[in-house]
Parts: C-alpha cells; sequence; structure tokens
C-alpha cells in the first residue's frame, strides 16, 4: 500500500532508489543534490537498502564505477549537479553507448561562473547531446515516480540505454511536500528484476567498449542514435503501465488547459507548475491561454509536442538556461520547438524569454508578462530571445 | 491557501520551524510546503523560510510574496528588516520577545495583529538552549490555528528524537503565554 508522507523531495527520490532496490550507487555529493546522496548512504549504513555504496572521490569515478557496475550486471544508481556533471562528462557519452542502464537523479543547478549553486538547466542542456535519456520532472511525486519508471525504461532490454530524472535544484529538491510513496512489494510488482544484454563475467569472458575504427564507428553511432530514436514508444508503454499499477498518468507532453488556447505556454521542470496558478488566473479573466510541458527532452518527442501545440496562434516558449548563440537564434528548448514546427509548416508567432537563471524566481506575474508580450508583439518585431526579469 | 514567511538568523532554526509547519498541516491531511530562501547558510545572518497550507493541491513554485503570517524567532531583527513587508491586510506578526505588545508596537510601528511570547526565556528554562523554534509553533497555533497541536507530536518526534518532548513542553508552555492584540 501506498503512504502519504510529508518529506522532502531529495529523500523521498533516495527512498524511491531504495525501493528499486539497487545494487550499486556511485555518487559524489554536490549541493543541490546532496540530500540524495546522503540518505541514500543512510539507508544502505543503516542496513535498510542492501547495496554497494561507493563513496567515490569525485564525479568523474562516480560515472566510472558506474559504468563497470552496470556492465557487471548490477542496477545502478548515481545523482549529482551542474560542476558534478561537467566533470563525469567524459564518462556520461561512454555509458550510453555502451548502453549501460544506469539510472542518475539531476537536481538541476547553474553552471560557474559566476559561482552559482542555484536551479537553472544549464546542466540539463550540458547533458543533451551525451545520448541519455532525458525525463524531467515538476513535482516531489513526479521525482519519485520518474525514479520507478527511469529503472524500468532503462532496463528494457529493447532500450538498455542510461536515463535521467531532472529534477529542479532548491525549487524541488529541498521542498517537503506530501507524496505518495509506495511499498517494495509495489515497485516489485512493477519493476522486474534486471537482466543485462551482456556482463561482464570472468567465467566467459567478453570485451566492451573497445576502439571503434573508421570502418565501424559510424555504425556505433547509428545504432545508438536508432536505439534512442526507438525508445520513445517504450517510454509511452512504461507511463501507461504506470498507471495501470499506481493510477498516475504520465505524458510525454503534458498539457494544460490548452484546447481552445489561442496562446501556449511551453514549458520545462517546475516552471509549469508558477505557470498553471498563472494561467488559471488569465482564464478567469477571459485570456484563452494554455500550457505544454516537455517531460521527455531527449528523444526530443517533436510530433507529440506538435500535435498538442500546433493549433496555437502565439507561443511563449521558455529557456532556463543562457546559451551563447549570438542572439540571432532562440534558446535550446525553443530551438527544438522551432525546428519541429518548421518541419512540419507551421509558423505561429513566438516569443522565447531566458527565466529562472541561476535561481532568480519566476513569478505568477512573470508569466502574465510574456503572454501579454507575445500577444500584443507585432510577428516581426520579436527578437530570437529575450531576458525577463532582469536589472537594467 | 494560507502563506507564511519565518524571519530568523542562520542557526536558530527557521528552516526547520518551516518544515515542522508544513509536515503538520500534511500530517493532517491536509497540503502543505516549505521551503527555505536557499541562500548559503551563514550562522548569525539574517535567514528566511516558507510556508503554505491547503486544503487543495499547492501548484505555485513562487516565493512567499504576500504572507498572511509572519513569524519573527529573532527580535533584534526588528531593527533590520521590514516584517511587515507584503503582508496581507488582516494578517499576523508572531513575535518572540521578551517585551510586551504595546511595548512592541509603540517601539517598532508595526500596525499589524501581534502576538507575542518569551520564546526564548520558554526555550532557555524547558530546553536549556536559547532556541526558540519549536517553541514559536506553539505561539502559531495559538494565534492562527493554523495547524494543530496534535498534528505537531509525530514531526517533532521523528525530527527530534530523545529531545523531542522538551520541544513539545516549549510548544505548549508558549501556547498558552502567547498574547494576541489586534491591529
Amino acid at each position: 500500500m501506498s503512504r502519504r508522507v510529508g518529506i522532502e523531495v531529495s529523500l523521498a527520490v533516495a527512498e524511491a532508489v531504495g525501493l528499486c532496490d539497487v545494487d550499486v550507487i556511485a555518487a559524489y555529493p554536490i549541493t543541490p543534490q546532496t540530500h540524495i546522496v546522503e540518505h541514500l548512504s543512510e539507508l544502505v549504513a543503516e542496513g535498510h537498502l542492501d547495496a554497494e555504496f561507493i563513496p567515490v572521490e569525485s564525479e568523474h569515478s562516480a560515472m566510472s564505477a558506474c559504468v563497470g557496475s552496470s556492465a557487471a550486471g548490477a542496477r545502478t544508481f548515481t545523482s549529482t549537479s551542474s560542476q558534478g556533471y561537467a566533470l563525469m562528462s567524459e564518462i556520461c557519452y561512454i555509458a550510453s553507448t555502451l548502453r549501460l542502464p544506469i539510472v542518475m537523479a539531476v537536481a538541476n543547478r547553474a553552471i560557474s561562473a559566476p559561482i552559482s549553486i542555484w536551479n537553472d538547466h544549464a546542466d540539463l542542456m550540458y547533458a543533451r547531446d551525451a545520448g541519455w535519456i532525458q525525463l524531467v520532472s515538476e513535482n516531489g511525486q513526479e521525482a519519485v515516480d520518474l525514479t520507478f519508471m527511469a529503472f524500468r525504461i532503462a532496463e528494457d532490454k529493447r532500450v538498455s540505454l542510461p536515463v535521467q530524472v531532472n529534477l529542479d535544484g532548491f525549487i524541488m529538491s529541498h521542498v517537503i511536500e506530501p507524496i505518495f510513496l509506495p511499498d517494495a512489494q509495489e515497485v516489485k510488482q512493477f519493476l522486474p528484476p534486471f537482466e543485462p544484454l551482456l556482463r561482464l563475467d570472468p567465467e566467459k569472458p567478453i570485451t566492451i567498449g573497445p576502439v571503434g575504427m573508421p570502418d565501424v564507428y559510424t555504425e556505433a553511432r547509428k545504432a545508438h542514435d536508432e536505439i534512442l530514436k526507438a525508445s520513445k514508444p517504450i517510454i509511452g508503454e512504461v507511463f501507461d503501465e504506470f498507471e495501470k499499477q499506481f493510477g498516475r498518468r504520465y505524458k510525454i507532453i503534458e498539457t494544460y488547459k490548452i484546447e481552445d488556447a489561442e496562446t501556449v505556454i511551453v514549458a520545462m521542470g517546475s516552471l509549469s507548475q508558477t505557470a498553471a496558478t498563472a494561467i488559471d488566473a488569465m482564464r478567469q479573466r477571459g485570456v484563452k491561454v494554455g500550457m505544454a510541458s516537455i517531460r521527455l527532452f531527449r528523444p526530443f518527442p517533436a510530433a507529440e509536442l506538435v500535435e498538442a501545440i500546433g493549433k496555437a496562434k502565439n507561443l511563449v516558449l521558455l529557456d532556463r538556461a543562457t546559451v551563447f548563440a549570438g542572439g540571432e537564434i532562440s534558446g535550446p528548448v525553443a530551438l527544438e520547438v522551432k525546428s519541429a514546427l518548421f518541419d512540419r509548416g507551421l509558423s505561429p508567432k513566438t516569443a522565447n524569454f531566458l527565466v529562472g537563471i541561476g535561481g532568480r524566481d519566476v513569478t505568477g506575474q512573470n508569466f502574465e508578462e510574456m503572454v501579454e508580450r507575445v500577444v500584443t508583439a507585432q510577428k516581426g518585431d520579436l527578437p530570437p530571445y529575450e531576458f525577463i526579469n532582469v536589472r537594467e | 491557501m494560507v502563506e507564511i514567511r519565518f524571519h530568523g538568523r542562520g542557526g536558530q532554526g527557521a528552516v526547520t520551524s518551516a518544515e515542522l509547519t508544513a509536515l503538520a498541516a500534511i500530517e493532517e491531511g491536509k497540503f502543505g510546503q516549505a521551503f527555505p530562501s536557499f541562500g548559503p547558510e551563514r550562522r548569525g545572518a539574517p535567514v528566511m523560510a516558507f510556508v503554505r497550507v491547503s486544503d487543495t493541491p499547492i501548484v505555485t513554485r513562487e516565493k512567499v510574496y504576500q504572507p498572511d503570517i509572519v513569524i519573527v524567532l529573532d527580535p533584534t531583527l526588528l531593527k533590520i528588516v521590514n516584517v511587515e513587508d507584503g503582508l496581507k491586510d488582516g494578517g499576523i506578526v508572531i513575535l518572540n520577545t521578551p517585551k510586551s505588545a504595546d511595548q512592541v508596537r509603540g517601539e517598532s510601528g508595526i500596525k499589524a495583529r501581534l502576538a507575542v511570547v518569551d520564546g526564548t526565556k520558554i526555550a532557555v528554562e524547558t530546553m536549556r538552549v536559547p532556541i526558540a523554534n519549536t517553541t514559536m509553533l506553539g505561539a502559531l497555533v495559538k494565534a492562527t490555528g493554523l495547524i494543530k497541536m496534535e498534528c505537531l507530536q509525530g514531526p517533532i518526534k521523528h525530527r527530534f528524537g530523545p529531545i523531542a518532548e522538551k520541544n513539545l513542553k516549549a510548544c505548549s508552555r508558549a501556547f498558552d503565554e502567547t498574547q494576541l492584540v489586534e491591529g
């Protein structure tokens, strides 16, 4: 039976990882992910979780240990943020092409400089091209549920890829809220034992990760790309299976009051929560506004997104990371959205806002201002992107 | 939805107070959300923490800008922080102070409804530490009824283990000794 508990989201994520009965956790603490790793080390030390906890000396070592343990057939978890991701990123690219189903929680944080421990999506974007599946949660319950689903997606033999569960640092990781935690039996029923495609075994030696000469490298990359593409329907299947067992519905693109919306906000992560309250307020005044939020960033669900937003006249595209693209093209989320629309011959009026950078609060009022801006501007007058909420 | 802002200094337990308030609301079956102001935690520096309590799911994630309730754990903050900033009409300031409500009103110029209790004295006498965070939750219960004393017991026991009883005693004494003055 699930129980409803008041708990800090980080601790709930650690509890969820424990309920998945992981074999190996190799992680290094970094703000704002620290409480996830701390609580897992407590669960192991106090005997609640029978797992190997490897307190490595850096994130580079964390992911290296994860590659080894996953290749040996162990269910493996790690977690990081920001600079930690930057340090481990070299090995992240290896983990994915080696098809190792590691699950990693990323408590999203800005990247230095200036030094910032606060939230934005710089690390999520840094990880974009590493060939992982990237799931994004919007509240504590989703961070927990997506952790269960991440292991099931990762370990599905048709996928066998590493999966990131992104949760906004501080805005989610350090918040106490009510969360339903299932019991171990329920999770066991949902998540079958891990059976790797291949296993490092001294009795039956194989090589994993040798050199790829020019005659095979392209094929290896294409194979990786194909499998990432093929993972999308399986992710949808796992969402369906989760709903059947736990009753909570997840979609690759979530929507809110979008049916008759003339203006649609496209958000990712916890921004969607405050946006929903602003949408309610604007709807009361008769503004036809709705939202699509991106649950899956890699592989990017262009078809599902366009299906959701294709009829909108105006789009507010939100990015929570800076890109140094020179001002003539949009931010990273907006680029994906525009590319998806362009490929289908659609060109609604769009405005791209960089918001919530390095811990700047994003208020309901901000959403109302952004909607107002896109509604009132002439189509040709909107720049490729603009910062809001900035002191000039 | 009721929104609360806690003011304290690093080390006085403002974040813990906020968390316990949300946990008590959740224990009662309501919805609660607690979060710190996410600054670097420096002992002695002014800090804030925020709580929302509601009968329906809490969706917003912005900071609390217009609280219904402000709780001040350290009276010296009145000189450097405008604790009434953004306080809603009809809102209340709950203050840890050895002074009477009239004296506080005269000296600080606070116009809102006011609840005062000498939380530090109670904390020292009950727990032998000058940390009034759980003590002030007794004042919150008395002044607003937002959360229930019995729903604080579980979260305080879970958080404080062997010293939970003393915390609960301080909390209950603050409930008895809190004085309310209309604005």
